[in-house]
């Protein structure tokens, strides 16, 4: 059966499955959510608005063995940034949707009635029903009680109560293989399904399959893939010590922001390493190594247990232990374990959440270090919406504005990441030139800069930095199309099997005959796509730039500025 | 000579995570990796004084070398 659109309409409370449009069929994932976003949306529209649509839609080689492809895309115009958003996460939806022969899913309109509803999703349906029972709770409840209401293996998309309240930072949650929860984390997306009054997503893809139109060539094509990636030396790294294997060696660069982005380097470092993460996680019986979707070779995600041998929290990442911990200078990973797992339960982004902390902290809302004081605020507060809760959950942006404060981290609205930009210019290109706010997954400069991976370049010299961001910013954009993990770039960047691999297993999927070179065309015309909306919603080039503070406050230990200039950064878009 | 060496990742295990220590001058980058038993092919992020350095580099007075094996993430 070939592959459908599903579209919900909340406003009449309507259904329907249709074909999908010529235009749209090549595209998968992140090109997807985009082109339906770009087609459907108007660029000026209020993200909260009836006019605002949310496109989810799995990766064109998701549902299939093909390692690590169970990455899911979740699109519509952004309320933290109000540029064109897609936000991509793990998690058991990718691989169910697609098996259930849906090439995407758009929910539009608002419902007039002031209720709750639920989706159920199935290969020869999609219901609307109303909700009684889970409003008002966070999203383990909600895995909890879907898990006994509901029969057979479903997907579940759900939000928590920040997205209830709609607040900018509030994101999507996925359930994961085991019932924990992964994350489309970034720019705001649970503050559209909540608009749009919708609790959670069920996705049941009964005995569907994926059709495959070479299968021995597409088994060829992933025992190469697969190769690549295991042997990559740093998947053993990766699954050992998960993505927070990061900090002692971003720190050693002096480039791990510190303090809300006062320093490059933090004291309590060695406390919140990966390397102290893994020992704890032994020592208390978690799991070091676990996949966010089955098929994943490389497993970076972890079980982080409490002192007593209970869980605490899954996918205990790099970005949320940094944002936290080094940015709000908590050097207690417990507290930051505890702290990222109410935010997993009430739906808010991680990283915005923390960022927005340290801007709080510098303006005496709290001490640096208070790690105490953030888990009562995210209890009392922000689970609640009290005012200081709603200032918190809309981000980093607004509790700048709120409290009159300058040194406010932020591209286009949006949190920036873990990575200085001054002292690693290649991500300060990306933050200030992606079509989506700052974003590190959008051009992971950090790999030629720091890590010496897909070659080197000096992380405090201007030379080559946009060229590569420009080169990882294309090549992420396709790789996003195909509900692969980000994580694979790094063998596609070093392993010359890799990637012929990956169009291998597109051209085998479909049948087609697609080049490297089709790839990159592909992803140039995802960015182009994406900046012709956010610049008909009202963007200019001068929006492509960091916040002042990073041109004149130089950054210890290396005491560098960030000194691109604006016409030096628009020739990003020269292509 | 003193220089402070930093280990991280699965170098620590059965070695160190900070050690202090005496070298003759002219000492290379590489000697140190070599002495301490570490395969140079697993070598991913070499730094002295927190900027990125090679194999090949001498070692001065009070330089803090730190060495990390192939490791990414984001
Ligand atoms: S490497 Fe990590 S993020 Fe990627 S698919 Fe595996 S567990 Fe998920």
């Amino acid at each position: 059966m070939a592959d459908k659109i599903f579209r919900v309409n909340m406003s009449t409370l309507t259904t329907s499955i249709e074909d999908v449009p010529k235009s749209w069929a090549g595209h998968g994932g992140r090109g997807l959510t985009s082109t339906i976003v770009a087609a459907e949306v108007e660029p000026t529209c209020h993200p909260l608005g009836e006019k605002n649509k949310l496109v989810i839609a799995p990766g064109l080689l998701s549902g299939t063995i093909a390692a690590n492809s169970g990455r899911l895309s979740i699109g519509a115009k952004s309320p933290l940034t109000g540029t064109i958003k897609e936000s991509n996460a793990g998690g058991t939806a990718a691989q169910i949707l697609a098996k259930a022969g849906c090439k995407a899913l758009i929910i539009e309109g608002l419902p007039e009635k002031d209720c709750w509803y639920s989706i159920a999703l199935t290969p020869d349906s999609v219901t609307i029903s109303e909700e009684t029972e889970l409003p008002g709770k966070g999203n383990f409840a909600v895995i909890e009680t879907l898990s006994d209401r509901l029969e057979g293996k479903h997907a579940v998309l759900t939000i928590g109560q920040a997205g209830e309240m709609k607040m900018s930072s509030a994101n999507i949650s996925i359930k994961d293989p085991d019932g924990n929860l992964r994350s489309s984390g970034r720019g705001g997306l649970g503050a559209v399904m909540g608009s749009k009054k919708i609790k959670f997503i069920t996705i049941d893809a009964k005995d569907g399959k994926v059709a495959i139109a070479e299968p021995e060539k597409f088994k060829e094509a992933n025992r190469v893939f697969a190769k690549a990636l295991v042997d990559h030396p740093l998947t053993a790294g990766l699954g050992q010590f998960g993505t927070n294997v990061l900090v002692n060696v971003i720190n050693e660069a002096g480039s791990l922001p510190t303090k809300n982005f006062t320093a490059g380097q933090f004291e309590g470092h060695e406390a919140i390493s990966g390397e102290t993460m893994h020992d704890i996680i032994v020592e208390r019986g978690g799991k070091p190594r676990h996949n966010c979707h089955a098929g994943c070779v490389i497993q970076c995600s972890q079980i982080y247990n409490d002192a007593k041998g209970e869980k605490l929290t899954a996918g205990f990442e790099y970005e949320s232990i940094w944002a936290m911990g080094a940015d709000c200078c908590v050097d207690n990973l417990d507290q930051i374990a505890e702290a990222d797992k109410i935010m997993d339960d009430i739906g808010i982004d991680t990283i915005e959440t923390s960022v927005a902390f340290g801007v709080a902290m510098e303006a005496g809302v709290l001490e640096f270090g208070d790690g105490a004081g953030i888990l009562r605020i995210l209890e009392d507060d922000v689970t609640k919406g009290t005012g200081l809760g709603r200032i918190i959950g809309n981000g980093t942006g607004s509790v700048g504005r709120a409290y009159g404060v300058t040194r406010v981290p932020v591209v286009k609205n949006q949190a920036i990441p873990a990575y200085d930009p001054r002292s690693i210019k290649g991500m300060g290109i990306t933050y200030a030139t992606s079509t989506q706010g700052a974003d590190h997954t959008m051009g992971y400069a950090v790999t030629a800069n720091i890590l010496g991976v897909g070659g080197n370049v000096d992380p405090m010299s201007k030379e080559g930095q946009i060229e590569l961001s420009r080169n990882l910013q294309v090549a992420t954009a396709a790789i996003d199309s195909t509900g692969m993990c980000l994580f694979i770039a790094f063998a596609a960047l070093d392993d010359e099997t890799c990637l012929p691999a990956l169009v291998d297993l597109l051209n085998a999927r479909f049948g087609i005959g697609l080049t490297g070179d089709d790839v990159v065309a592909l992803g140039q015309s995802i960015l182009k796509t994406e900046r012709g909306f956010n610049m008909a919603a009202g963007f200019t080039a001068a929006d492509d730039r960091l916040p002042d503070f990073f041109y004149t406050e130089a950054l210890p230990p290396h005491n560098v500025v960030f000194d691109f200039t604006d016409e030096e950064m628009a020739t990003f878009w020269d292509f | 000579m003193k220089v402070t060496i930093k280990l991280f990742a699965f170098f620590r295990e059965s070695r160190f995570k900070i050690e202090n220590r005496d070298l003759e001058k002219g000492t290379t980058v590489g000697n140190i990796v070599d002495v301490l038993g570490i395969d140079r092919k697993e070598i991913g992020v070499l730094m002295i004084n927190s900027r990125h350095t090679t194999l090949e580099t001498e070692l001065s007075e009070n330089d803090i070398l730190a060495i990390f094996p192939v490791i990414g993430g984001g």
